[in-house]
């Protein structure tokens, strides 16, 4: 599974990053632990809004599952925020549920 | 005493309905709710869409967007019409007033704070500089 995130470019950059940190992640004894901070933190969003699907998009890659937390480096509050906005906008068809 | 919460609600009309129909589907619901005794904060007509998936065999969709004032009475019976009525492909009800009175209060506690603390020189600078940027 993470050779899938490694091969798609979806211009964020934390793909790219777990690429650097961790080699072929998976392989080796060790695995490396990025330091990163949540991007809404940062930004002081306070409301995740499931109407805001472009937002929402960068958090669902390819086959539509919600990228984990290790990898986005959110914090868990807005972690939770934004899973409770993304299955809401499934369920009004925003988002999908499972693309192939 | 007045109940004050505050819902938005979603719904999907078919795409066979053109937009006259689709207009006139979002009125009546929009009497529903103020016959019951709610009111209608805000309309939007979010357009015809591509679904993320098939919905009664049907790819395209036509969403509206409420946001009704009221108490809970209203969202029931409009449910319950909404469910019958053949045109209205799907509908989420969602109250929004606790989550809202919550991110202004976590927004006035920072403003709070940060009058509180007052930076000085070229750390007042830095923060105003970003305030700004993120103000755009």
């Amino acid at each position: 599974m993470s050779t899938d995130y490694e091969e798609r470019d979806s211009g964020f950059g934390f793909e790219r990053e777990y690429e650097r940190a961790g080699g072929m992640g998976g392989r080796g004894s060790r695995r490396m632990q990025r330091r990163k901070i949540c991007r809404f933190c940062i930004e002081k969003v306070d409301l995740i809004d499931f109407k805001d699907v472009k937002l929402l998009q960068s958090y669902i890659p390819e086959r539509g599952k919600i990228l984990p937390r290790r990898i986005s480096g959110m914090c868990a509050s807005h972690q939770r925020m934004l899973a409770e906005a993304i299955k809401r906008a499934r369920n009004i068809a925003l988002l999908p549920y499972a693309a192939n | 005493m007045a109940d004050k919460r505050i819902y938005e609600i979603v719904f999907i009309v078919d795409p066979g309905a053109d937009d006259a129909e689709v207009m006139k589907l979002s009125e009546a619901v929009q009497k529903i709710i103020t016959d019951q005794g709610g009111s209608i904060a805000k309309i939007d007509m979010m357009g015809r869409r591509q679904l993320a998936y098939e919905i009664n065999h049907q790819k395209e969709g036509s969403y509206v967007l409420l946001e009704v004032e009221g108490s809970g009475a209203e969202i029931a019976e409009l449910e319950r019409r909404m469910r019958v009525n053949d045109r209205i492909l799907r509908y989420m009800t969602i109250r929004v007033d606790l989550d809202r009175r919550r991110a202004q209060k976590f927004k006035d506690r920072r403003a709070r704070k940060a009058a509180k603390r007052p930076l000085s020189g070229k750390a007042k600078e830095a923060a105003a500089e970003v305030e700004k940027e993120f103000a755009e």
